[in-house]
Formats: C-alpha cells, sequence, structure tokens
C-alpha cells in the first residue's frame, strides 16, 4: 500500500506541474487579441470546472477508444487530472494578475526593463505569492482526484491497491479505512510543506 | 457515419439520471447547510472550545470522497442498518458538504466587524437578536458566492457515487454506452447535461447576488 501511495503522490505531482504550465499558457492566451485563442482557453477552463472530474477522465479514457485511440488507464486518470487542474489554475491566475495593479509592470517599463524583465522579475513574484495558498489547494486536490483512477480500472494507486486486497479478503472496512489514513496523511504532509514552504520564500 | 443507435428512451433514462444526481445535491446540500450553519456559528463563537471540531471535518476534507463513500458503506454492512444505497449517499455527501460548509459559514460571521456587534448590543438587542437581526444577514452576503461555489462542487461529487452503486447521470451514460458502444456521444450528452446544470445554479447564485446587493 505504501508502494500505492507513492504512485498516487507522483501521479499528483506529475499533474501539478503539467497543469501550472497549461494554466500559465492558458491565461496568456485568455489576453490574447485573437479570438480564437481566447475562445479556446475559455471553453478549457468552463468545461474543466463545470464538468465533474470523473467525467473527464471517462471521456480520455473510453471517448478516445472512437478514435482508436487506446489509452491506459493511467494515462487517462493523469491527462484527466491535468485537464481540471489547468482549468482550476487558469482561473486563480487571473484572479491573481488581477491583484497585481497595471501600474507596477508600467513602473517595471519605464526603469528600463523590457516586457519580458518585468513580468519575469516583478508580476510572477507577486502573483505566485497571492496564488500560493490556491496552488497548495488544488494540490491536495489532485491527490484526492487521483483515487478517481480505480474506477477506469487503474490497480497500482493508493485506491487501487486497497480495492485489490479488498476482492481478495473482503475486509472492507479495514483497508480503505487504513487507506483514509495513509490519504489523510499525506493530506497533511503537503499542507504543512507549503506552510514551511511559505515561511521560507515570504519572509519579506 | 453519422447514425447512431441513441434512442429518445436512453435519453429519457439520462435525464432520470440526472434528476437522480440533482435530488442527491439537494439533499446532501439541506443536510450539510443545516449542520454546517449550526457549526460554523459555533466554530466562530466559541474558536477555542471547538478546535477538535475543527480537526473532525478536517478529515472529511483531506480523505477523498471516494473513499468515504466506501467507507461509509461498509460501516453501514457492520452496523447492520438497512439503508438504501442513495440514503448512504446523502449522508456522506452531507457531512462532506456539512466540513465546507463550516469553513464558509466562520469566514462569513468573522468577517462581521466587532463594532457592528458591539454597536447592536449597546442599542439593546440580546445576544440572540444580535445574531439573528444583525450578523447573520450580514454574514450571508459575505458566504453566499462561497456556497454557491459549494454546490457547484457537490453537484460534480455526486458523479462518485456510482461507486456505491446508484444510478445517476454518469452511471446512467454508461450503461447506454456498454449497449450501445458509442461512448463518446454518449458521454457528450452527459457532459451537456451537467455542463447545462452547473450553469442553471451558477445564474441563480448571480441573479439572487445582484437582487441582495439592490439597497447596499
Amino acid at each position: 500500500m505504501m508502494a500505492g501511495a507513492w504512485v498516487t503522490v507522483e501521479t499528483a505531482v506529475l499533474s501539478m506541474v503539467f497543469g501550472v504550465l497549461i494554466a500559465l499558457v492558458l491565461t496568456s492566451m485568455r489576453q490574447a487579441r485573437n479570438p480564437l485563442m481566447r475562445g479556446f482557453s475559455n471553453a478549457w477552463v468552463s468545461i474543466a470546472r463545470n464538468t465533474p472530474s470523473l467525467f473527464q477522465i471517462y471521456i480520455l479514457y473510453f471517448g478516445l477508444g472512437s478514435f482508436g485511440l487506446h489509452v491506459s488507464s493511467w494515462i487517462a486518470l493523469l491527462a484527466g487530472i491535468t485537464f481540471n487542474n489547468a482549468g482550476y489554475l487558469a482561473e486563480n491566475f487571473r484572479g491573481g494578475l488581477k491583484a497585481v495593479p497595471e501600474t507596477q509592470i508600467r513602473a517595471a517599463r519605464s526603469l528600463g526593463m523590457s516586457a519580458l524583465q518585468g513580468y519575469r522579475l516583478i508580476v510572477v513574484p507577486q502573483l505566485l505569492r497571492i496564488v500560493f495558498y490556491p496552488l497548495t489547494n488544488q494540490m491536495v486536490w489532485a491527490v484526492l482526484m487521483t483515487s478517481l483512477g480505480v474506477i477506469v480500472g487503474l490497480n497500482n494507486d493508493l485506491t487501487g491497491v486497497t480495492q485489490d486486497y479488498n476482492v481478495k479478503t473482503f475486509r472492507t472496512f479495514e483497508f480503505f479505512a487504513l487507506a483514509a489514513v495513509i490519504y489523510y496523511a499525506i493530506a497533511k504532509v503537503i499542507v504543512l510543506a507549503a506552510r514551511l514552504m511559505a515561511w521560507r520564500l515570504f519572509r519579506y | 457515419m453519422l447514425s447512431t443507435s441513441f434512442t429518445g428512451n436512453d435519453l429519457l433514462f439520462m435525464l432520470e439520471g440526472a434528476w437522480a444526481t440533482l435530488r442527491l445535491t439537494l439533499w446532501a446540500m439541506l443536510l450539510g447547510t443545516l449542520a454546517g450553519v449550526v457549526l460554523g456559528l459555533l466554530r466562530a463563537a466559541l474558536p477555542r472550545l471547538t478546535m477538535p471540531l475543527a480537526w473532525l471535518l478536517d478529515v472529511f476534507r483531506s480523505v477523498p470522497l471516494l473513499i468515504q463513500f466506501v467507507l461509509f458503506n461498509a460501516l453501514k454492512s457492520i452496523a447492520g442498518l438497512e439503508w438504501s444505497a442513495f440514503a448512504v449517499g446523502c449522508v456522506v455527501l452531507g457531512i462532506y458538504c456539512a466540513a465546507y460548509c463550516t469553513e464558509i459559514v466562520r469566514s462569513g460571521v468573522l468577517s462581521v466587524s466587532a463594532n457592528v456587534n458591539r454597536a447592536a448590543r449597546s442599542l439593546g438587542m440580546t445576544y440572540f437578536q444580535t445574531l439573528r437581526y444583525i450578523v447573520l444577514p450580514m454574514a450571508t452576503r459575505v458566504s453566499f458566492p462561497g456556497w454557491i461555489n459549494l454546490v457547484l462542487g457537490v453537484m460534480k461529487d455526486t458523479s462518485l457515487v456510482l461507486w456505491i452503486g446508484i444510478i445517476e447521470l454518469l452511471r446512467a451514460s454508461q450503461t447506454i454506452v456498454t449497449r450501445i458502444q458509442e461512448p463518446l456521444f454518449v458521454l457528450c450528452i452527459a457532459g451537456l447535461i451537467y455542463y447545462v446544470m452547473s450553469w442553471g445554479v451558477a445564474w441563480l447564485g448571480t441573479v439572487v447576488e445582484k437582487r441582495w446587493q439592490e439597497n447596499d
């Protein structure tokens, strides 16, 4: 089960990394002038936020099959969570970006920084501070969402392993209680680590 | 290529599933909100004394809902309760809701400044009068957007009850997929229904919010 927990954490971290990257792209696309790009990212965000994550995993797992694309359940799970994360995070980033006043970028530009420098050195650090808490939350969510993999037949993450034991021994309550404890521990470790990181990063 | 064996009856079956989803959401929200308001008020009034409560509710937010369903279902069998799967789903979702709702209500109540409270008390209102006429109306406005978000979240989380054998929207569509083997099409319809339901709730939320802001 500990090996399963590791797979769970791994999946969650991977989905978070991809999710953040895609969310950044989506956020910048949402401010683009091109209506096609804006429409695409808006559609992504609203679909990700308005349908259940299980549904998104289903679409990826069963739906892609009709294009002759057969993905493993792990890939479907990872892609589903990433899709979901990206949608939620893009919304967070947008809120964060709004909270950084526009005059900051103007001030940076008038100090002789290039646009890229302005974004990299001025806006992003402030943005990070604002979205840090939602980011932690989303990380916990990602861990919890990996438990959905078992519905599409994943059997090596924490829930999958638990379900395996459950089918073998019929000791449902004991095994799932243990799994719940491990999930709780993982969530707490994430929150604690985030708090330590915040304390280290945002000291001034 | 564009022909399909999806019939009107299938659509009806899915709509029935959607109705089950809505009913689950409604019950869960009812249970969760009632418990959440009471617990949230307690948390705001006696923060020290109710710390254990916060820890307890934190557990429900840190353990996957799927596992909660399975655990509760197993617990039900162990305890020998004769509940239907639907009732189990409602109760688990209700507790889950209550855990979130408590935080929402607590932050709403705490957002009412202490001076407002003092002013009300010095006008001769009793504690409960202050709560009823001053604090709650102000806290409701603050908490409402969070509450609507919670409704949306719970509606999406109801899809997990398929694991304990309730036929809701997603399970219904899966049943149809198994029969007619057109996963993408059927799932798209399911997605559309979910989208419309979420959109409806969000719209209702904005309308109510706007209405309440009229005399701000």
